[in-house]
């Protein structure tokens, strides 16, 4: 067995090495076929969970209590103030407010709700929704399904770049998923409202939809400008489409929004039409399950819903030692435990089977240079991952050009000696960003 | 808590196309193992025994080094044992038992391990291992002394010793295509260039090794050895062919210059290297002292490999 490559078996649905080394291999997105699959919708059984970003406040500024009665739709409000806040998508009660850590220590404030029909509706929203503004896009639908990008969930100051253009995703950035291509086949009335009003929000006349090949027509119909990305892994990443729109690459180290492109899913463009046309902040969060044998379905269920309830409705059944994955095969984040909640930019979940996880191994870079011809960006990766690996991320990042690095995890893919050099440098991305918030802070 | 199931937790990127170090190593063996085989119907038993010895010893050295530095046992990725090979078809079937025990403990020890074990090494171990025998037993790495108790259906002169001792005229009884196909005396896996060939343009294919170092190798020393024979005096240098087909050169182009660790990377690079290594082979076995270029001319590339990776695309968006 040693001798032949592992083939793709019943079970495992990932791509492997073809047999023909000599050219690299081409990972495609799955494009969306003009017959569209049918949505499940599921229902929280429960309860639901919402998490709000950062740390949690403490107990004597919190505004919210366990025993707290909400209604659907109620504006949750943390702190005092003009602070962090989440909508909820469900009537009931409070059942617990926690403190929540994700990767890379990221905090949350977790809210769960137990369900309670009978507590109703908030209508707030509605009434002050009469005429759209920024401010009310802020003050409400800064956690729609999609999720309101940063620079435009912020008040505008001095500091902050100025956006010029508005760039909608309209393809999944991830093999497998179809969500973004889902809603650009489905929802062309709501884009196309959904356009017209960012258009006149936030004055911004350039709004571009990237697309694949296949749905240039569909966006063609929403009013925005169309540019349709490459078929093949990576194209339909955010710098990366970046640099197809503006002809020349982002800076290392700097932000697409740095450089005056926002960057919006095509599910936060919809969500904002339907939440001014119906006057209710939309919480129906589409997303792709792919199951342990890569069959997709296309579910839809309120945002905070526990995944357990999308995998019992669809009976895939998650057993010891799986893993459960938020977004695609490239790019995604593990999930710890199936009770966690769907988030607002949550497109897809990935179950893989235990017996289909490539594991990876403590070896030591063998200079085969596979990551060195499949990165895009032209990242000399093999050097840089022995500073990564020696935790030395100021040089890897002056002189390895770490920060040119898109994210694509392409690198790993390839890797002979199944180095998680992906991990690394997410790791010394993460670190060297903590650093440079803390000089700032000290300066 | 809940009852809560234990879920794997890794990061991204989920999928792996399925390479590994052990794939790599083992293809690379089974690919040598058919230059093998020629050595194996010409020299018989010894031929075979200095092969599994050499192997053997191979890992049995990197499992001592990993129990005495106290780390990782390695020798399951196959790179010992893959160096081992290697070495074995650098050398005289005649090779006495302590010398390839001897060659091995270089090749690994001193060649590998000292470095940091496998993707560490500067040079090719096993090229380090045959350099430091053959300049300390002269004789035993002598193919003319060493092979002598041999008598094959072809000449066994050494054919490049030939050329060394006597010139161009000493090597007229040689046809390029006797040489191409192994009739001539020479290392254990190293003589045969069909079977190399076959085996080189598998792994290149299969994209084991990178096709750049081997072909521009192979036309550095073509070229080179043209040159010589164009501008040199009528009859004073041999000929392209002789100089492909003989010595360690078609070993050379696949099995040596693209060992991993101590080759570039990059496409330019990748070819400066393999020329560099072409021309410097040519250059020793022309008007050097010794009589086979091939394992100083790589040796000396690998010592400036990391110099010549420099040359390389800036990434994307990078200003400065």
């Amino acid at each position: 067995m040693l001798l032949l490559p592992r083939y793709v078996t019943g079970r495992e649905t990932m791509i492997k090495r073809s047999f023909i080394g000599l050219f690299q291999p081409q990972l495609r997105y799955d494009t969306i076929g003009s017959a569209l699959p049918k949505i499940k919708a599921v229902r929280p059984r429960k309860s639901v969970q919402i998490l709000v970003e950062g740390p949690m406040p403490p107990a004597k500024s919190l505004l919210l209590k366990t025993g707290d009665k909400v209604k659907a739709g109620q504006k949750l409000q943390l702190t005092a103030g003009n602070g962090r806040y989440t909508i909820a998508p469900v009537a009931g009660v409070i059942s617990a407010i926690e403190p929540h850590i994700g990767n890379f220590g990221r905090t949350y404030t977790a809210i769960t709700i137990t369900i309670d029909s009978t507590i109703g509706m908030d209508d707030r929203f509605q009434s002050e929704s009469g005429t759209p503004s920024m401010a009310i896009v802020r003050d409400y639908l800064s956690t729609i399904p999609g999720l309101l990008p940063s620079a435009l969930s912020m008040v505008p100051s001095e500091k902050e770049p100025v956006i010029h253009t508005l760039v909608v995703l309209g393809m999944d950035s991830d093999l497998l998923v179809n969500t973004r291509q889902y809603i650009v086949k489905s929802e062309t009335a709501a884009l196309k409202n959904g356009i017209r009003l960012l258009k006149e929000l936030t004055g911004i006349e350039k709004i571009i939809m990237a697309v694949p090949e296949t749905l240039s027509q569909d966006a063609m119909a929403t009013g925005a400008q169309v540019k349709t990305l490459h078929s093949a892994y990576p194209s339909a990443l955010p710098r990366l489409i970046v640099k197809e729109i503006s002809g020349k690459p982002v800076p290392a180290g700097k932000t697409c929004e740095e450089t005056g492109f926002c960057l919006i899913s095509v599910e936060t463009v919809a969500s904002l039409a339907k939440a001014f046309e119906n006057g209710a902040v939309p919480q129906e969060k589409l997303l792709t399950v792919i199951d342990k044998r890569g069959q997709k379905s296309m579910v839809s269920a309120l945002i905070g819903t526990p995944l357990k309830d999308v995998f019992d409705s669809l009976n895939i059944l998650i057993n010891e030692g799986d893993r459960l994955i938020n977004g695609g095969p490239m790019t995604g984040e593990s999930i710890y435990t199936e009770f966690s909640p769907i988030l607002p930019d949550m497109d897809a979940v990935h179950v893989q089977d235990k017996d289909a996880i490539p594991l990876v191994e403590n070896s030591y870079c063998i200079n085969c240079g596979e990551c060195v011809r499949i990165c895009p960006v032209n990242v000399p990766v093999n050097l840089l991952v022995r500073f990564l690996e020696a935790g030395k991320y100021d040089e890897a990042r002056d002189e390895q050009d770490l920060d040119a690095c898109v994210e694509c995890g392409l690198c790993s893919y390839v890797c002979t000696a199944r180095i998680p050099i992906f991990q690394y440098i997410r790791l010394a991305k993460y670190e060297l960003a903590r650093i440079q918030a803390a000089e700032a802070e000290n300066a | 808590m809940r009852n809560q199931k234990k879920l794997i937790v890794s990061h991204a990127p989920f999928w792996h196309d399925g390479s590994s170090i052990a794939a790599r190593s083992y293809h690379i063996m089974a690919a040598a193992m058919l230059a093998v085989i020629p050595g194996i119907y010409h020299y018989g038993a010894s031929a075979v025994g200095v092969v599994c010895l050499s192997i053997s010893s191979a890992m049995l050295w990197e499992l001592l080094f990993n129990r005495i530095a106290k780390r990782p046992v390695s020798i399951g990725d196959g790179n010992a044992a893959m160096v081992g090979l290697i070495f074995a078809m650098l050398i005289p079937a005649a090779t006495p038992w302590w010398a390839v025990v001897t060659g091995t403990f270089v090749a690994i020890i001193i060649g590998k391990q000292i470095y940091g074990g496998i993707g560490a090494n500067p040079f090719n171990p096993a090229l380090i291992g045959l350099a430091i025998l053959s300049l300390s037993w002269k004789d035993h790495f002598d193919f003319n002394e060493a092979l002598l108790t041999y008598d094959l259906p072809f000449s066994m002169l050494y054919p490049l010793a030939a050329l060394k001792s006597f010139g161009a005229g000493a090597i007229a009884s040689f046809s390029p295509l006797d040489l191409f196909l192994g009739r001539q005396s020479g290392g254990i896996g190293a003589t045969c260039g069909l079977a190399l060939l076959i085996g080189g343009l598998y792994l290149i294919i299969r994209g084991f090794i990178r096709w750049e170092i081997s072909v521009s190798y192979l036309a550095g020393v073509f070229l080179s050895a043209l040159l010589f024979q164009f501008f040199g005096a009528p009859g004073q240098y041999a000929g392209p062919l002789f100089h492909l087909f003989t010595g360690y050169t078609m070993i050379a182009a696949f099995y040596l210059a693209t060992e991993d660790s101590s080759s570039p990377v990059y496409f330019y690079p990748m070819l400066i290297y393999g020329a560099a290594a072409g021309i410097m082979t040519v250059l020793i076995r022309n008007i050097g002292a010794y009589v086979d270029g091939v394992v100083f001319a790589i040796l000396l590339m690998n010592l400036v490999n990391p110099l010549i990776d420099k040359i390389r695309p800036k990434a994307i968006g990078k200003v400065s």
